[in-house]
């Protein structure tokens, strides 16, 4: 509730982002003698005092194991951690909190995924569909699962927008299509996917969906409910929160039809040596003692979110990717790779005649930090016929003026090369 | 800024735009490939070797312009050396990439280029590549050298 009462109106103005930098204490520091410019957000996104002070107050006054003790501290730990579990349901409005599984990140949630749904449903023969702009945490999994069952991995193709391709989707998909792995925005590219249309498609076919949402839930406002997906798995620390933990999502009967991903403490109700039985969910899935500050501090960081507004960032955003477009497209021998008409906000670039990781280092020099690379997605690398570009991703805490910092490096990047 | 400088030296700038040895050499007696997977740098590397001497080399490949100036740096130094007179250089080449600032300007000849190295961490392995596979195929391997 509380969160759907601070979310604001939508326009960019909205954003106050010169009070915001201030919640940032990272964004005031220098590198080499240059205020930074962070454009890595993609990557990882910097945490606010509202993050760092939770997880710190947690450490301070409430750390205790959680599920386990009757004194107060695990009391307090508990209630923390489960609250936390309610705040992720709202943010993504799953119908449970029995849905909201805590694993590492969009990784291990794949993984989770592959491991426990693909063992018990995906035989020989069947296919499993990515598209050709997935993250590696999007591809190898399901490689891995194929390989061992004896399945087939389809790949959806892109045109030269980085868009997929839909009539392919609707060809692709038949009756031995037992599960469709698409992201929700392409981090190498920033593509953002049409996944209603596609889950769509594949309920009609009866086939399962996941969503990898690591670079969906930082920039558009989730709600897995209304989409209908089945799995949607995402990553605390692109969305302002600490690293080392994240969240699966999953709908109830199929959580609860799936065995466990891993055994251990908390994920059973009795352990014998003939017999053990599992917890109920989602504890099933949370082996071990869980990272209770990483969880506390999740939920901090989606506070601070939903007090923004995400719609208010989003189009601050969308903003800020029309105005860099624009300013990079002027640049002399620029190329931006992914053009395609619904984009986060990634600007993915190839300059000419100099190599992405000479412009990765001469723009640090200038205190301005992009990622230079294939951006674990070497098959999007080879799709555009580029070794690797440079790419500017784009946070709520950016400017316009950080934009005009970068077409300035970039100038001088030219000037090094030329 | 003055770092940059001296990272992108002329003699680098030069060799990336103008990589020497850079074909292939159907004559070859080895060929190595290298591969920097953060960066994506790809190289290989074709050695004619004659008896103790290198008598050609070349390569081929992508990558940034310090993995491509450095490769080029090295052809023209190797060519027509000993073994013994390339697997010295690269160990020169190795002190002055991870900083050590002793060697004389007689004793680094063209590799005095790369002093700027150094100072970029994250550049060491780009620079370092191509000597790496080189000497992997010094040494008589037929594979693929990673810097990772
Ligand atoms: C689209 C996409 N999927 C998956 C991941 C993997 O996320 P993590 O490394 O947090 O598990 C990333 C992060 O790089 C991503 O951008």
């Amino acid at each position: 509730m509380t969160t759907a009462l601070i979310q604001k109106d939508h326009q960019a103005a909205d954003l106050d982002v010169a009070r915001i930098r201030e919640d940032f204490p990272i964004l005031g520091r220098q590198i080499h003698g240059k205020p930074l410019v962070y454009l890595d957000n993609a990557a990882t996104t910097q945490k606010p005092n509202a993050v760092i002070d939770r997880i710190t107050r947690y450490y301070t006054h409430e750390n205790s194991n959680v599920h386990r003790g009757v004194h107060h501290l695990s009391e307090v730990a508990t209630a923390a951690y489960e609250g936390a579990r309610g705040t992720v349901k709202r943010f993504i409005n799953a119908g449970s909190e029995k849905e909201i599984v805590f694993v590492r990140g969009t990784t291990e949630g794949i993984n989770l995924v592959a491991s426990s749904f693909g063992r018990t449903n995906v035989k020989a023969g069947d296919e499993i569909l990515i598209s050709a702009i997935e993250h590696h945490s999007n591809i190898v999994p399901w490689q891995m699962l194929c390989q061992e069952r004896g399945a087939t991995l389809r790949i959806i193709p892109v045109n030269d927008a980085g868009e997929l391709l839909m009539d392919q989707v609707r060809a692709m998909l038949n009756e031995r299509t037992r599960l469709l792995a698409v992201g929700h925005a392409s981090n190498a590219l920033g593509t953002i996917n049409p996944i209603r249309e596609i889950i769509e498609l594949a309920h009609a076919n009866g086939t399962t969906v996941l969503i990898d949402g690591a670079q969906g839930v930082p920039h558009l406002e989730v709600d897995v409910q209304d989409l209908d997906c089945d799995f949607y798995a995402f990553s605390s620390h692109k969305v302002y929160g600490p690293t080392g933990i994240g969240v699966l999502y999953g709908k109830e009967a199929l959580l609860e039809a799936m065995p466990p991903y891993q055994g251990g403490g908390d994920m059973i109700l009795s352990v014998s040596f003939d017999k053990t039985t599992y917890n109920a969910l989602p504890y099933k899935f949370e082996a071990g003692t869980p990272d209770i500050a990483g969880v506390v501090g999740l939920a901090a960081a989606l506070d601070y979110v939903s007090a923004l507004g995400l719609p208010s960032i989003a189009a601050h955003e969308h903003d800020l990717l029309l105005y860099a477009t624009e300013q990079l497209e002027e640049i002399d021998g620029l190329r931006i790779i992914g053009t395609a008409r619904h984009k986060a906000s990634v600007i993915s670039f190839v300059l000419e005649g100099v190599h992405p990781h000479d412009i990765g280092t001469i723009l640090d020099q200038e205190g301005i930090a992009v990622r230079t690379g294939h951006h674990c997605a070497q098959p999007v690398m080879m799709r555009f016929n580029v070794p690797a570009t440079g790419r500017a991703s784009f946070g709520l805490y950016n400017t316009r003026d950080e934009v005009d910092a970068l077409v300035r490096g970039l100038e001088r990047v030219i000037e090094v090369f030329r | 800024m003055s770092d940059l400088r001296e990272l992108y030296q002329q003699v680098i700038l030069d060799h990336n735009r103008n990589p020497r040895n850079f074909h292939e050499l159907p004559a070859a007696t080895r060929k190595v490939e290298g591969y920097n997977p953060l960066c994506g740098d790809h190289y290989t590397i074709y050695l004619d070797l004659d008896g103790e001497t290198i008598r050609d080399v070349a390569f081929v490949g992508s990558g940034c312009a310090i993995s491509k100036a450095s490769a080029s740096v090295m052809s023209s130094m190797v060519k027509g050396k000993s073994r013994d007179e390339a697997d010295a250089l690269f160990e020169r080449f190795h002190r002055l990439v991870t900083g050590d600032s002793s060697l004389s300007a007689d004793e680094l000849g063209k590799l005095a280029a790369f002093s700027g190295v150094s100072e970029f961490p994250a550049r060491v392995k780009c620079a370092s590549l191509a000597w790496h596979t080189l000497h992997t195929a010094l040494a008589g391997a037929e594979n693929v050298v990673s810097t990772e």
